[in-house]
């Protein structure tokens, strides 16, 4: 039998309205208020062992109301914990949104909440729980448990959820595959024909806010700094020791380049899967251009060459992991008092 | 500029002493056409194999998949610049062996190539599951270059196409189906009140085997241009690509590009499908400057309403997808793009490396860094060992046991920015 805890707040725990708003935390063994059509929609698969309450005043304005309503949750050891719905109620909403993002990063518990798409609480805690879209008001209970349950049920026994879409729930930013009915072209004509016509349509991935990055000044005395090389074009030691991946890399290499004056094809290749490696491979130097670089520390054009460079594949790679490498290497190169860096691509 | 496609359904491949066409069969002579491919000196040997839906075969490195066409009636010949002369194509009678394809594999470069599995659980993602292949494995003599090799595997799998499309030329087509676009002023004066929709198709042009071609002449030197739909059902473009294989852009989408089917079966009803704009992806800021001015300009010049825009590729030519897309929009012509998603494994990165708030309207074919766990297949056809190298695999993407855990990438059309498929992701 799968256990359920069922979190809700003073008023469907039937304690009374905005009066009873300030009462704090308290656990009561079964089910309480709506959690009864919880329980007949589990259809015997699944039962509330037990419901956790809160006053939504006292929730959101006493900083030590989440950690008692945790520590009441995990006595119960439970598989889900299924919290709401809270409708367009907000201060409840975010009190939903709070134990369900908690509990699941603290418990590592499956966790479950329903909203309505204005309710604040959505876009605060969407990517860190599972909220099922809910109409405004709690004349919708009955639809909200018929959606949510089988959902829960899922969820305890582990299975993966579809996409936001064909799910219910509000897209929480992670992307999921699925099969759609008509293929991508028919959708696109579909999709032209109604916003030609002034009609509504939706996206299939809404455009992201970009991260732009604004150039640094330009290094002032250049004969005297000490200047790396990264690249993302794939440039490692012959045979690539570190297995860096052709595409959609998944870490990068650092490699000690102290007194190499040029690379050769003998000792360095690219593992870089998305361009023609022919040039690449046959002088190396022509992305990570050590060659030059050497010219320049001799001539005094640069102060020195660091002695190690930074290498992965840019290739299908996604933002968020060179987003990762760079945080990591770039703390080295600024404790190996590097002043500039030369990035190279492809 | 009218086209009849005339459908003749294949339904098996088999070798035979006669090659011919003959109650939905494909027969081949198999010493016949690999003594016409060998005619190649780029090439050491050519192994035919076949590979049939539902079957328990694993094709890999997977380079390019054609289908069969001939020429019944109308100007020149399918494959313009490579197989025929240079005369325009897209009008007349092309009868289609529909069901069949030609598909090519060799060692290539390695890193970039794909693999089709004619059944389990990569057979959902590839369209060419759904096919009888004929299989090309072309390896080159000794010392031969990369580029050299590509396009000897290239000319091969045109030569065997051909081939194959000739046997079907006094063939009584089953179905025929009739594409028709007017000039510009007899559109108008038949469709005055439905929007004025254009396709604009981009096509890899990034170079170093990123390669597109259009009646023989390579893409990344040409301007942005036009053509009629029709043009491309007879071979107008072809690929040349080594790149990712989840969304390159076969010669066999360019044959039976959906975008333009799907535009066909609304025009004249909902919509006035005007024709077809292709620019390239190339790799310098003024070419990318230049090629999408040249697209928004040729969109104004042709008073369309709306535009889709269809993507081959990833990364790089992000950035010319929303050139073109903000261009386009910015002269009043309402865009859909299509692409597809390298968001990560965990699918929460962001997806394009580009983006900008006039791509409103996206279409995507799914997010190519999604996990997959192909099962042992009890025959590969091909070259196995490429599996850890090639885009999306990863060193020990081939397990022990023979099934494969590599991304959705490695698939061959997995991710199609034609909108070839179903898959998609959101």
């Amino acid at each position: 039998m799968i256990k359920v805890v069922h979190y809700i707040n003073q008023f469907y725990a039937g304690k009374g309205g905005e009066d009873m708003a300030n009462i704090p935390p308290e656990k009561v063994k079964g089910f309480v208020g709506p959690g009864m059509a919880f329980n007949a929609a589990f259809k015997g698969e699944a039962e509330i062992v037990a419901t956790v309450f809160c006053g939504d005043s006292y929730f959101n304005e006493n900083k030590e109301a989440i950690e008692t309503v945790v520590s009441l949750i995990a006595e119960e050891d439970p598989d889900i914990v299924i919290c709401g719905p809270a409708f367009n109620a907000g201060r409840y909403g975010v009190a939903c949104g709070t134990v369900a993002s908690e509990v699941k990063a603290r418990l590592g518990i499956p966790t479950l909440t329903g909203m309505y798409e204005e309710n604040p609480g959505v876009d605060m805690f969407r990517s860190k729980t599972i909220i099922m879209q809910t109409k405004d008001s709690a004349a919708g209970m009955r639809k909200a448990v018929a959606a949510m349950a089988p959902v829960a049920l899922r969820m305890a026994k582990g299975e993966e959820l579809g996409s936001a879409k064909a799910e219910g729930y509000f897209s929480t930013g992670i992307r999921v595959g699925l099969f759609e009915e008509k293929r991508g072209s028919a959708r696109a004509v579909d999709m032209l024909l109604k916003k030609l016509a002034g009609e509504e349509f939706e996206t299939e991935y809404p455009m992201p806010q970009f991260d732009r990055v604004t150039p640094n000044p330009a290094v002032a005395d250049l004969a005297h700094a000490k200047v790396a090389l990264v690249t993302s074009g794939g440039i490692v030691p012959k045979g690539n020791p570190d297995h860096i991946e052709s595409s959609s890399a998944s870490h990068y290499g650092k490699y000690d380049i102290e007194g190499v004056n040029v690379l050769t094809d003998k000792t360095y290749e690219t593992a870089h899967g998305g361009y023609d490696p022919v040039y690449a491979n046959a002088d190396p130097n022509r992305v990570l251009p050590v060659d030059v670089m050497r010219e320049f520390e001799k001539e005094g054009r640069i102060g020195e060459l660091s002695h190690y460079y930074y290498a992965t594949v840019g290739n299908g790679t996604a933002v968020a992991s060179a987003k990762k490498f760079a945080d990591t290497f770039s703390k080295e190169l600024i404790a190996d008092g590097v002043q500039a860096v030369i990035l190279t691509s492809t | 500029m009218k086209l009849e496609l005339g459908i003749i359904k294949i339904c098996d491949i088999q070798f035979a002493a006669e090659s011919k066409v003959e109650g939905g069969v494909l027969y081949v002579n198999k010493d016949e056409l690999r003594t016409l491919i060998m005619e190649d000196e780029t090439l050491a040997s050519c192994e035919l194999d076949i590979a049939r839906p539902g079957e328990s075969v694993r094709i890999t490195p997977v380079k390019d998949v054609i289908e069969p066409r001939v020429k019944v009636s109308g100007e020149g010949g399918v494959f313009p610049g490579w197989m025929a002369k240079v005369k325009t194509v897209g009008s007349g009678r092309t009868n289609v062996l529909k069901g069949a394809a030609v598909v090519t594999t060799g060692k290539i470069v390695g890193f970039q190539e794909g693999i089709i599995d004619m059944s389990g659980e990569g057979a959902k993602y590839t369209p060419f599951s759904q096919l009888n292949n004929l299989v090309l494995c072309v390896e080159p003599v000794e010392g031969t270059l990369q580029h050299a090799y590509e396009k000897a595997v290239r000319l091969a799998g045109l030569k065997a196409a051909t081939y194959l499309g000739k046997l079907a030329k006094d063939i009584e087509a089953e179905e025929i189906r009739t594409y028709e676009t007017p000039t510009i002023t007899e559109g108008i004066k038949l469709y005055p009140d439905l929007p004025r929709v254009g396709y604009v198709l981009m096509l890899q042009s990034q170079g170093l085997l990123h390669d597109t071609y259009v009646y023989g002449v390579d893409a990344k030197q040409s301007l942005t241009t036009m053509i009629y739909p029709t043009e491309t059902m007879d071979g107008a473009i072809i690929s040349g690509n080594c790149v990712s294989a989840c969304d390159k852009n076969t010669t066999y989408h360019h044959l039976n590009n959906p975008v333009i089917e799907d535009l066909y079966a609304r025009h004249g009803k909902d919509l006035n499908f005007v024709g077809v704009i292709i620019t390239n992806e190339n790799v310098y800021l003024a070419d990318k400057e230049r090629s999408s001015d040249w697209s928004a300009k040729l969109c104004e010049y042709l008073g369309l309403d709306g535009a889709i825009i269809s993507q081959e590729g990833f990364g790089n030519p992000d950035t010319d997808l929303i050139m073109n897309c903000k261009k386009i929009e910015a002269k009043g012509v309402k865009t859909v793009i299509i692409t597809d998603e390298y968001a990560g494994q965990d699918g929460a990165s962001q997806s394009l490396a580009d983006a900008d708030v006039a791509a409103n309207a996206c279409v995507t074919g799914g997010n190519a860094n999604t996990v997959i766990h192909l099962p042992k297949m009890d025959k590969v056809i091909g070259h196995i060992e490429y599996v850890d190298k090639i885009a999306g695999g990863w060193s020990g993407s081939l397990q022990e046991d023979g099934s494969i855990i590599a991304e959705l990438q490695v698939i061959t059309g997995a991710t199609n920015e034609m909108g070839f498929n179903t898959f998609s992701a959101r």
